[in-house]
């Protein structure tokens, strides 16, 4: 990054530095710094306590963490698309289709492959097949309805 | 929005940025300099201390406007990056507390007056930190970049037993996340021992989750250390290499930077503000 801060212990005249680290410096760590750091005063304009809450929880969830924010029951974010790639590919009408699809199908395949040699490997051992409750012979057809599953 | 703004208009407050001390460049060094809104920096003396502030207009600024700011993360980010720059510029030259993001006055009377109420402790702050600049540490876990490694070789001979590779990556993926968070946490481990003669003091700061963090791989340690600022280069070496042999495991540097982490009086706890 910049040496500027650094640089002023001994050169005076830096070239300014002022306006560079500042857009290359990630606005998570100022951020960081600026809203949770520096010295604290109330000046003399007020938020209103209660907001100011939730704003810093808000912002935490932008730099901090979520598992706390999902700890006290926090989560619009995940259906604010701007916020959470989970709710991007979760809401059907932002859904980056083709791709989408293409990791589908391709978990699909490889489901139909794992669950045909669950199955030979079922019949290696005498077990019964796949598909728990109703028997089809240990073999391949039965295996091909086991549709529930989710592939995470 | 309003470059028109007049200082001297009714309905400007002042925006502190940061407390120095008087006399020192502070005072001039960012003359003819713009703050947020475009309007010009000007610092206002009280005793031996000097705020560094702007006008900025009251509809923006007053209650409402703030809120509305910080719940905008468009404005929020024009807000911090401006607010974080005319904190660094100033730093160039001359130690500064850097206030935090949005400290607002109705007037130049009250920031005298604050700065008349604080003085001792922000004498004594300034004290502490004069010289000194703040670096980040950060180190990263991510499994996904040591599998990648890892795995690539394994794949080309299973094709035809997919449910037996498939369990084997499983496993290698399982034993390479632990594999990776357990070098992670090595990793991080080795970050003081490497700058115990350098830095001067630490803060754990919340490691950063969301998406406004743009790397790749968990934060699984973000932490700052105080420095002075003719050891920030001795700091980086020491930490040099580190992690660079560990699949997986990455250790991100920023800073210098003004002591954000460290002009927060002892009692606020240092990492975790309630």
């Amino acid at each position: 990054m910049s040496d500027s801060l650094a640089g002023r212990m001994g050169a005076s005249s830096a070239a300014s530095p002022y306006g560079q680290q500042q857009s290359s410096a990630n606005l998570a760590d100022i951020l960081e710094r600026v809203l949770d750091k520096g010295v604290v005063i109330a000046g003399d304009i007020q938020i209103n306590l209660l907001d100011i809450e939730l704003l810093t929880i808000k912002l935490r969830l932008l730099v901090a963490s979520v598992d706390k924010a999902k700890e006290m029951g926090i989560d619009w974010w995940e259906h604010d698309p701007s916020l959470s790639s989970r709710a991007r590919t979760e809401r059907p009408e932002a859904r980056g289709a083709s791709r989408d699809d293409a990791a589908g199908s391709q978990v699909e395949a490889e489901n139909a492959r794992l669950r045909a040699e669950i199955a030979e490997l079922r019949a290696a051992v005498g077990l019964p097949a796949a598909g728990s409750g109703q028997e089809s012979l240990p073999g391949r057809p039965g295996v091909e309805h086991a549709e529930g599953e989710e592939s995470k | 929005m309003t470059a028109e703004m007049d200082p001297a208009t009714d309905g400007a407050m002042s925006y502190v940025y940061a407390v120095g001390r008087a006399g020192t460049p502070v005072e001039t060094a960012l003359a003819g300099r713009q703050g947020l809104e475009g309007t010009p920096l000007r610092t206002v003396r009280a005793g031996d201390l000097v705020a560094l502030v702007s006008s900025v207009p009251s509809a923006s600024y007053g209650a409402e406007g703030v809120q509305a700011q910080m719940e905008d993360l468009g404005r929020l980010e024009v807000l911090a990056r401006t607010h974080h720059a005319v904190v660094e510029a100033a730093y160039e030259h001359a130690t500064v507390l850097p206030m935090r993001l949005a400290t607002v006055y109705l007037g130049d009377g009250r920031v005298r007056e604050m700065l008349g109420e604080r003085e001792p402790e922000f004498s004594a702050l300034l004290a502490r930190l004069e010289g000194h600049v703040e670096l980040g540490v950060k180190v990263y876990a991510d499994p996904r970049e040591a599998v990648a490694v890892s795995s690539r070789e394994a794949e080309a001979d299973t094709t035809d037993r997919p449910g037996r590779a498939y369990l084997q990556r499983r496993r290698a993926q399982q034993q390479n996340h632990r594999a990776t968070y357990r070098a992670a946490g090595a990793v991080a481990a080795g970050v003081s021992d490497r700058v115990a003669g350098i830095a001067e003091a630490h803060v754990t700061h919340r490691p950063q989750q969301g998406e406004l963090t743009e790397a790749a791989g968990e934060n699984i340690v973000n932490d700052a250390y105080l420095v002075h600022g003719t050891r920030a280069g001795a700091f980086r070496a020491a930490l040099a290499g580190l992690g660079d042999d560990v699949p997986g495991v990455r250790v991100e540097i920023t800073g210098p930077w003004a002591p954000y982490s460290f002009a927060t009086p002892p009692e606020a706890g240092g990492g975790e503000p309630r």
